[in-house]
């Protein structure tokens, strides 16, 4: 017997799954979102996303080789969805020197610092984006409307978000049936026709990536429809006690980001709950946080504050919320 | 909508490559290595000298113990050697080394082929009989059978459930058995139901077995209190409690045994085995075992005469593959791998698959990235990934805690990991500590 | 806004008398009788809470020297003999003096000399693939070389070594506590007796096959064929299962069984070097004496 065999504990059977596939199921989810912020905010949509993830990989590479003195592996997946994910959170209109920095802050202190992929407590693109809207207020939240400012990058013609409007139309003293004339019809929202993220405007290509995710089993459906559920439900009954000073349910969902937080921010394996009880835990928490920031808080939006806030509950959850193990409860029905 | 278990479960590749091949008879190899422990429990004790000559069903080793099985000689013949020999461990464990001479069966064997449907024995008579010809679960546990059928005081068994699910990709030899002695192997089940003085029998087939499905759904018409059921395909459902739950939706609790929730559970190869054990008075000393794998030339079942060498069993099925870079004593998600192919066939051994070079290794382990894909599939509700880091970290406590015990080993969470992280092999190994402690806790 | 400082200064004040008052009841109240011996004990200790003294940490052994009615059964392998006679004396009872040990690993059998039967492809644990099965090579006995005993040792006196495959254990650092012995699941490592001047004799094999199928699997193993048995002036070495072990308390380290053995399994140990050291080698692959020694095995050979 000239060759030897193997021998290895069992299984000896091993699934299809490995991280790169995942990661690069998450990147084609994202392919239709893209697709259509590069539609409405053209130019500057374009180069914020290659920026971004340009950067993300170069940093990702750099640290891991020296600072980690790990063999580095830039094309498993992951860095290349931070990058996509960091440019779907800023405006179209951002100078390149501050994408740069998000993306450094995304990759070195939200990824890297805690050991790299698998050991950050909190999503890193959410990182870099909240640590762009605290340093750089001005320039991350003026937002070039869409399809004008396809050709333009940084002399973009800029608005405020349909969010925003409200927002202050309601500090105003308005009421929310006049403030409705100033803002996109619900289907303009579902569409994308709206000011704001790269990412964040299109809920029917959220939705496409949503679906793409489910059928390949890369995610299962507990934080997306615990989350959008729990605004709805709230948000819901605000509505209906006060249809003047609240926004309805639906647009909600719509603006701000809820949809892509759903899908892919809350969803980040990493940095979500084990269980899936635990991630309906998860999902609600966000979707409650989000609420009351946007209504009761200083920004018209929350959901990355929301997530980053949950994402600290992780280890939490972890902890005590456990699967139902087989056997626990005797059940002879 | 089939029934099934509903916690976790994995649905890898079948390859069920010898499910057309009926059941060949292996011709009896020149001379037979029996290991004295082929069943969970103390080792048998031999009872034969050096150059005595046996026959074919002779006992050879004497049962050690409560939980202890009988082993019989496989051939006729002389004894040349008592000695220590490798298993499938690859550890050395004494043996018995038959030369053969002939094929002279021990008289009170009855030969024939003849399927004798009443058994006018009594429940205690089934049992002794079981357990002084050496019939082990044959599903690959190889727990004594007698032991399983001797119900413990102040419990009473309800239902008697038949294994026929062969959940194990490649496997097919209770397929086959199923197909070709179908009608024997429920005389087998309706022996066993008298034994447990149960009137209902489930035999638990998944859906990728529709001809035996068919086959043994007709069949058992003429039995009154066996229904066969069929169930969605689905691993680890070959497991006890998966069964048990998938057929009567019953969960046994944590640590206990089937019996706690009235059912025991008997492997379609045991039932058979009870059946020529009860009717024909033949022990248990040849079993069908599939030889199979993508690159084995003709991949088949035979019956095979224990002690016999898995390399003779890989011969007859064309020989071994050029690029064969792992043999298994099993199926896939459960069996052992084999560090040589001299070693013999045991009462526990369903299958030889031969795995090509390419497919033999486990990928590059990476850090977890915390997909949870190894919760949700485990079928027992533990969290392999948090039990694995315990292990590491050699936190015991924690890991009993965590309900490591519980484990089936089914493997289901290595299998789905995308980082490859070696999950049950960290797993055994807190069990293996767990265990210890539990043990120095009671003395 | 004097009032507001003069009213702060009162509550706080007050409010740390209250706190002062139930704290003093509170100790008073669940205060734990320590015998204060412990204390001083554990100060004498080496407080590396490696478990060799049998004891989960040095505090825990403190407690038991302090409760024990004498310390023969007590002894901080780690402090030695002179941190258990500082102990003695804290306590005013006699310690035990006992030989310095250090940890040997009884397996030789590197890459060249023990060849793989297998190629060994799961988690890198020793207890795992002992629990698996036998190993990557034809020997049973032998060291699996994935370094479970490197990890357990808290005093870095251990490292693999990377041409061998086989731990190593560096003398000097190593404090005999016995962690390694218990991390290695076949049974390798052992302590003996560090011996004068740092020198001892050990049988660096605990095959116990017969001497053919033990040299089959290994070229350095113990056949058991008893040379060193007969050489041995001193009754110090004993056979069992065709392997032969040294009674370290009657070695007198004479070398005479190092010179005998045909395998070269017998090691000595910071000896100077002699001169007919090559011939030693040449024995070794003397195929009559291996020869004799495997007619000898088999004429042994149990029923």
């Amino acid at each position: 017997m000239s060759k030897l065999f193997t021998v290895s504990p069992s299984p000896h059977n091993y699934g299809k799954d490995t991280v790169r596939s995942l990661m690069y199921g998450v990147i084609i989810a994202l392919i239709p979102t893209l697709a259509i912020s590069l539609y409405f905010f053209g130019l500057g949509a374009l180069i914020v996303t290659l920026v971004s993830v340009v950067s993300a990989l170069i940093f990702e590479y750099l640290i891991t080789k020296f600072l980690l003195k790990k063999q580095p592996d830039i094309l498993d997946g992951s860095a290349l969805i931070t990058g996509l994910l960091l440019a779907f959170n800023v405006p179209s209109n951002l100078p390149i020197i501050i994408i740069i920095i998000g993306a450094l802050v995304a990759i070195g202190i939200g990824k890297m610092t805690f050991g790299g992929l698998g050991n950050n407590p909190f999503n890193p693109a959410l990182v870099g984006r909240v640590f762009l809207l605290i340093s750089f207020p001005v320039q991350m939240t003026s937002w070039p409307l869409p399809i004008q400012s396809r050709m333009h990058y940084l002399d973009a013609m800029t608005g405020a978000t349909p969010l925003g409007i409200v927002k202050e139309g309601i500090k105003n003293g308005e009421k929310v049936s006049d403030l409705m004339s100033q803002i996109p019809s619900h289907m303009q929202l579902f569409i994308g026709n709206m000011g704001g993220s790269l990412g964040e405007v299109a809920g029917i290509a959220i939705l496409l990536g949503l679906a793409w995710l489910l059928y390949k089993k890369v995610i299962t459906w507990h934080i997306p429809i615990s989350m959008i559920g729990t605004i709805v439900i709230f948000t819901g009954i605000l509505w209906l006690i006060n249809p003047d000073k609240y926004l309805d349910p639906l647009f909600h969902v719509l603006t701000g980001g809820v949809l892509l937080g759903a899908v892919f921010m809350a969803t980040d394996y990493v940095t979500s709950p084990m269980t899936h009880k635990g991630m309906i835990i998860f999902g609600i928490g966000i979707g409650f946080l989000t609420v009351i920031i946007r209504i009761f808080g200083a920004y018209p939006e929350g959901v990355s504050f929301a997530i980053l806030i949950m994402n600290a509950f992780v280890p939490l959850i972890n902890m005590y919320v456990k699967p139902k193990r087989f056997g626990e409860v005797i059940n002879n029905g | 909508m089939l029934k099934t278990f509903s916690k976790g479960g994995v649905h890898p590749a079948e390859n069920k490559l010898s499910a057309e091949q009926s059941i060949k008879t292996l011709p009896i190899p020149k001379t037979v290595t029996i290991p004295i422990s082929q069943h969970i429990g103390a080792p048998a004790t031999v009872i034969v000298k050096k150059n005595d000559i046996v026959k074919v069903g002779q006992i050879i080793a004497q049962s050690g113990g409560f939980v202890s099985a009988n082993i019989h000689s496989s051939v006729s013949g002389k004894v040349t050697k008592i000695d220590s020999f490798m298993d499938s461990s690859g550890y050395k464990k004494q043996a018995v080394v038959i030369d053969v001479e002939g094929d002279e069966w021990d008289e009170s064997i009855v030969k024939n082929n003849e399927v004798i449907r009443d058994c006018n024995l009594s429940s205690e008579e089934i049992i002794k009989k079981v357990g002084e010809l050496g019939i082990v679960g044959l599903g690959g546990a190889t727990f004594p059978s007698q032991v399983k059928l001797s119900v413990p005081k102040g419990m009473t068994a309800e239902v008697l459930i038949i294994n026929g699910v062969e959940c194990e990709p490649y496997l097919t030899s209770d397929h086959r058995l199923m197909l070709e002695k179908g009608l024997e192997m429920l005389v087998g089940t309706s022996i066993l139901m008298k034994a447990l003085n149960v009137t209902k029998a489930i035999v638990g087939i998944e859906n990728n077995k529709k001809d035996a499905i068919e086959h043994l759904t007709k069949l058992s018409e003429k039995f009154s209190g066996i229904e066969v059921q069929a169930l969605k395909v689905k691993y680890p459902q070959g497991g006890e409690k998966q069964l048990i739950k998938a057929l009567i939706n019953r969960e046994v609790p944590s640590g206990g045994l089937p019996i706690a929730v009235g059912a025991v559970v008997h492997n379609v190869g045991t039932a058979y085995a009870v059946y020529e054990a009860v009717q024909k008075n033949k022990p248990l000393f040849e079993r069908v075992v599939s030889v199979t794998g993508k690159s084995v030339k003709n991949p088949s079942n035979y019956l095979t005469r224990i002690g016999t060498s898995v390399s003779e069993l890989i011969e007859a099925a064309g020989g071994l593959p050029e690029d064969t870079g792992k043999v298994i004593s099993g199926g896939p998600m459960m069996g052992k791998a084999l560090n040589t192919i001299d070693v013999p066939v045991t009462k526990g051994t369903s299958g030889v698959l031969i795995i090509p070079e390419g497919e033999s290794r486990r990928g590059k382990v990476s850090d977890c990235i915390r997909c949870s894909k190894c919760v949700s599939v485990c079928p027992m509700g533990l969290e392999p990934f948090l039990l694995m880091t315990v292990a590491e970290k050699q936190n015991y406590e924690r890991a009993e805690k965590e309900k490591t015990m519980d484990c089936i080993e089914c493997g289901s969470c290595s299998y789905t990991c995308p980082s490859n992280r070696p999950l049950l092999d960290y797993i055994r190994l807190s069990k293996f500590e767990v265990g210890k402690i539990m043990r120095s806790r009671k003395s | 806004m004097s009032e507001i400082v003069i009213y702060t200064i009162i509550t706080v004040s007050v409010i740390g008398i209250i706190a002062a008052i139930i704290l003093f009841f509170a100790s008073q109240k669940f205060k734990v009788y320590e015998d204060p011996k412990i204390d001083l004990v554990e100060e004498a200790l080496p407080t590396a809470n490696c478990g060799g003294c049998g004891y989960p940490g040095c505090r825990n052994f403190a407690e038991a020297c302090v409760k024990a009615d004498d310390l023969s059964n007590l002894y901080c392998p780690v402090g030695g003999n002179e941190v258990m006679k500082n102990v003695a004396e804290i306590l005013g009872k006699n310690a035990v003096d006992k030989e310095k040990q250090v940890a040997v690993i009884r397996c030789s059998g590197s890459y060249n000399v023990r060849s793989r039967t297998n190629n060994y492809d799961g988690a890198e644990n020793c207890t795992i693939v002992a629990n698996l099965y036998s190993g990557d090579t034809g020997c049973q006995f032998g060291c699996l070389g994935l370094g479970e005993c490197v990890d357990a040792c808290g005093f870095d006196a251990m490292y693999m070594d990377e041409e061998t495959g086989l731990p190593v254990v560096i003398q000097d650092k190593c404090t005999a506590c016995g962690d390694c012995v218990r991390a290695c699941p076949k049974d390798i490592i052992e302590l003996r007796n560090a011996g004068k001047k740092d020198r001892r004799i050990f049988v660096s094999c605990i095959n116990e096959e017969k001497g053919g199928i033990a040299k089959k699997s290994c070229e350095v193993a113990c056949i058991g064929c008893s040379l060193c048995v007969k050489a041995c002036n001193y009754d110090a070495i004993e056979i069992n299962n065709f392997l032969a072990y040294i009674d370290y308390e009657k070695c007198v380290l004479c070398r005479k069984c190092v010179d005998v053995c045909p395998t070269g399994s017998i090691h000595e140990i910071n000896f100077p070097a002699r001169k007919i050291k090559p011939q030693k080698k040449e024995k070794s692959e003397n195929p009559d004496l291996v020869k004799i020694a495997k007619d000898k095995n088999s004429s042994e050979t149990k029923e």
